[in-house]
């Protein structure tokens, strides 16, 4: 009795051992992400000292500029003006190219038809189209997220289609051998196992939309984190200029993080790995 | 369930990539029959099985239940040496429902049908995992379970136990033998292993090593169940037909000599 409890016992331990482990490997690569981020700082203060503001303003300057900005009003503005058109734009895209994807990987009639055009305009950058766009669309909301829209729906259609002709030939035969029709096929089969290229292709295309945005709204916007970017240099605020850059890599950054997170809670069983 | 239906071949000839892989084929299977396809690596059996299940286009004649095959169907049901034929997004009772779902079936009469097979093949306590969390004998299983919610009149199995352990395997045979009986399901059985099928097959048909292969031997095994191997009469058929495969191996191995001089 007493040598089984000093097992349990021992057992335990090492349990909580093994816990304390895996949190001082966490704590580890946390501290590292902090040691970089601190030290990438204390690189861009050192060099700031000897260096005029205007082509190098420092971490506290900076920091000062921003709160200039979120005090007027402008910053968070321009973080919703962005967001909501990366969003819209990026959406639209996403809803278009995945079915567009799916269709050109399993039907090669469908394939052959569209495939002159992306062949075409995949090597065409959307700052290409900012003027048409203004153009043709006007200087407003369309415009750009019809920008975002455009960069968004190549990245997103090639990587389905990368995925729906990437099925296992085995998968397919089970289905049509289990009853399925070619209908069903692309349904119940083709769709799912082509999932995890989707989010690939939406995650590559949420960063691509951050590129765009800032050419898009350089050209033609009042609000937006480009035009705040591009407007600083009328003030000759090289401070904002570097806020707007930092906030721009941070909401960048939480979209993909919220994509991520969203993708392995609801497309877990896609075998989604991102 | 439906009673087993008849395969019938008839000058079956398939060619891929211009080059004939079997030729002139003739072989009935009787409904309810069990045959085993035995041969080396690459002779077309594989080649044969996709004939029957319609995925494969040949010159010839192939019907099934008296029906021209034109494509691959629900009436014959196919289990996969590789068990990605299962869908992983899917658990394994929907894997076993897909049939069912396909056809329209409502959801709790085809859940409980899945349920019913999973139990034949002893994977109710599993029905909620994904076939990734299961080890290869059970995916075989739930493959296995798959095809038979399905009610096929046949079932054409290719090489369904060539990846396993040979205790698993073992188990399976045993399994696949009671679902035969309880089903009356013809089953056509693609192996390598002579001791597979000579615990499994009424009958087993032998194959020349390919390209250009044909039948060799139809040898009946008239033996009682559950088969003792070391029966005299057991181990003179065994003797028998790896004198038959050996004899192929070797013609193959030659020709590659050849090839390569």
């Amino acid at each position: 009795m007493s040598a089984r409890n000093s097992t349990l016992a021992r057992g335990s331990s090492r349990s909580i051992a093994s816990a304390l482990k895996i949190d001082r490997a966490m704590l580890l690569r946390f501290g590292i992400t902090v040691v970089s981020i601190l030290g990438g700082l204390l690189i861009w203060q050192i060099l700031s000292l000897n260096i005029s503001p205007f082509f190098l303003p420092s971490p506290a300057q900076t920091a000062a500029g921003l709160v200039e900005l979120w005090q007027d009003g402008t910053l968070g503005a321009s973080i919703v003006a962005s967001s909501a058109r990366i969003a819209a734009g990026w959406l639209l895209g996403v809803i278009v190219g995945v079915p567009l994807g799916i269709f050109m990987g399993y039907f090669r009639w469908v394939r052959q038809l569209f495939d002159p055009y992306i062949e075409f305009f995949r090597f065409i950058p959307p700052i290409a189209f900012v003027t048409l766009a203004v153009i043709w669309l006007g200087p407003g909301e369309i415009s750009k997220i019809a920008l975002i829209f455009y960069t968004t729906v190549f990245i997103v259609t090639l990587n389905t289609i990368a995925g729906a002709q990437a099925v296992p030939e085995l998968r397919l035969r089970a289905a049509a051998a289990l009853g399925a029709g070619p209908l069903t096929t692309l349904r119940t089969v083709i769709v799912p196992s082509t999932v995890p290229y989707m989010v690939t292709g939406a995650r590559i295309a949420m960063g691509n939309s951050f590129l765009t945005i800032v050419s898009a709204e350089i050209v033609a916007a009042q609000e937006g984190l480009g035009a705040l970017i591009w407007n600083a240099r009328n003030y000759s605020r090289t401070e904002w200029v570097f806020g707007g850059i930092i906030v721009l890599g941070i909401v960048g950054f939480l979209f993909d993080r919220l994509l991520r997170f969203g993708a392995r809670k609801f497309l877990k069983r896609y075998d989604v790995t991102v | 369930m439906i009673a087993g239906g008849e395969i019938a071949l008839e000058h079956v000839t398939v060619q891929l990539q211009g080059q004939t892989i079997v030729s002139d084929i003739d072989l009935i299977i009787a409904g309810g029959e069990f045959v085993c396809l035995l041969g080396p690596s690459g002779c077309g059996k594989s080649t044969l099985l996709n004939v029957i299940g319609g995925f494969l286009q040949t010159s010839g004649r192939v019907t099934v239940g008296g029906r021209p095959v034109t494509g691959p169907g629900p009436d014959r049901g196919v289990v996969f040496q590789s068990a990605e034929a299962l869908f992983p997004w899917l658990t394994v009772r929907e894997n076993v429902e897909y049939g069912a779902r396909v056809r329209g079936v409502a959801k709790a009469e085809r859940i409980e049908t899945a349920m019913h097979y999973l139990r034949l093949v002893g994977l109710a306590h599993v029905a909620g995992k994904f076939p990734s969390q299961l080890s290869g004998g059970m995916r075989q299983r739930a493959q296995i379970a798959r095809v038979l919610a399905n009610a096929p009149s046949v079932i054409l199995m290719d090489e369904p136990f060539g990846a396993l352990d040979a205790q698993t395997r073992e188990v399976l045979q045993r399994e696949v033998h009671r679902i035969w009986k309880a089903t009356g399901a013809t089953i056509l059985f693609i192996t390598h292993d002579i001791s597979e099928a000579m615990i499994l097959a009424d009958r087993i048909v032998t194959m020349t090593a390919g390209p250009n292969a044909r039948l060799k031997t139809i040898a009946k095994v008239d033996l009682p169940h559950p088969r003792d191997l070391t029966e005299p009469a057991a181990i003179a058929l065994q003797r028998m037909l790896r004198d038959e495969i050996a004899h192929e191996v070797g013609r193959t191995l030659l020709a590659r000599e050849e090839v390569a001089a």
